[in-house]
């Protein structure tokens, strides 16, 4: 039960990651070029990500537990360590901190400067489609393994619908990207999550008894949690000796 | 052609990502894992360690320059 209700976390704060990505996309487009195409881009991708979830989640909960442990268990450690490595490089200051102000002018940029043809600007629909479907497959992909490993997908798939309305909501109200939300740290701990339970997982499929079965889990987080803290620390203190001036002898 | 390659370099990109030797670790860690495990021994503290070894190759890689 512990165990779910951490699932549902991740599931949670993931979705949140990426719709707020999408969202800033979808404002700069909409705010720039007006709703009508914009909205219906938003509308088509996620139609088309409820396709993929309703057609490959009944199909992946029908194959046997253990191998799809071992490679959807897998996919998911490859995906939660790419977060978390890039967690921490933006964390340390050598990669660029995502900001949401950044691209939503960047954004709106580009939308004024391409120019409008026809009634129905196809510039909007194809924008705010690729970004929500872009940002929502990320999404799906934790929603679809989360759900067929532990037999949870409608239960994921509605905690990420209304992390998406969560999100969407404040947005129509306060009508500007979210760049104040922690949006990195959000990212580690996501990071953490999926490798945490892809590990437990993918490792189950491989074999292995873990001692003291699924409390396993919180034993991997704290671990993860641990390294990444560890490992953020000591890379922004070898970034920070690097750009001190050096001091002549 | 090109939209296929388009295709395939998104699926890899989106699984792989930035560092692909991350992927290959974690293959080569399930693979010793899953071989271990099925001649008796349950080395289940395998996988987790080459996680955090693999993360922080991949960040000294990039804090040197790689």
């Amino acid at each position: 039960m512990k165990n779910e209700s951490l699932l549902l976390l991740a599931v949670v704060l993931a979705t949140a990651v990426e719709m707020i990505e999408a969202l800033t996309i979808v404002l700069a487009v909409g705010v720039t070029r007006g709703w009508r195409a914009a909205l219906l881009g938003v509308g088509a991708a996620f139609v088309v990500l409820g396709i993929v979830v309703a057609t490959v989640g009944p199909a992946l909960s029908h194959l046997s537990l253990t191998p799809l442990r071992l490679i959807v268990g897998g996919l998911l450690l490859v995906f939660g360590m790419q977060w978390t490595r890039k967690a921490i490089l933006r964390s340390s200051g050598y990669q660029a901190m995502h900001d949401e102000d950044v691209i939503y002018d960047s954004t709106r940029v580009s939308a004024i400067a391409v120019p409008r043809e026809g009634s129905f600007d196809g510039y909007s629909f194809i924008i705010a489609f690729k970004g929500v479907l872009l940002e929502g497959l990320e999404v799906v992909f934790i929603v679809l393994t989360f759900g067929a490993t532990q037999h949870r997908l409608a239960i994921s798939a509605l905690a990420a619908s209304l992390t998406v309305v969560a999100v969407a909501t404040v947005g129509v109200l306060i009508h500007r990207p979210l760049s104040r939300v922690p949006e990195n740290a959000l990212k580690l701990m996501v990071g953490i999550l999926l490798t945490s339970f892809g590990m437990f997982w993918s490792a189950e499929g491989a074999g292995v008894a873990w001692p003291g079965g699924e409390g396993a889990i919180f034993i991997l987080i704290a671990l993860m949690v641990g390294a990444s803290v560890l490992l953020a620390r000591a890379l922004r203190r070898h970034h920070q000796r690097t750009l001190a001036p050096q001091v002549p002898s | 052609m090109t939209y296929l390659r388009r295709f395939f370099r998104y699926w890899s990109d989106f699984v792989v990502g930035d560092d692909w030797t991350l992927a290959l670790g974690v293959v080569v860690a399930l693979a010793v894992t899953w071989f271990v495990t099925h001649h008796g021994r349950n080395w289940y503290w395998l996988l987790p360690a080459a996680v955090v070894a693999l993360i922080a190759l991949s960040l000294r890689r990039v804090s040197r320059g790689r």
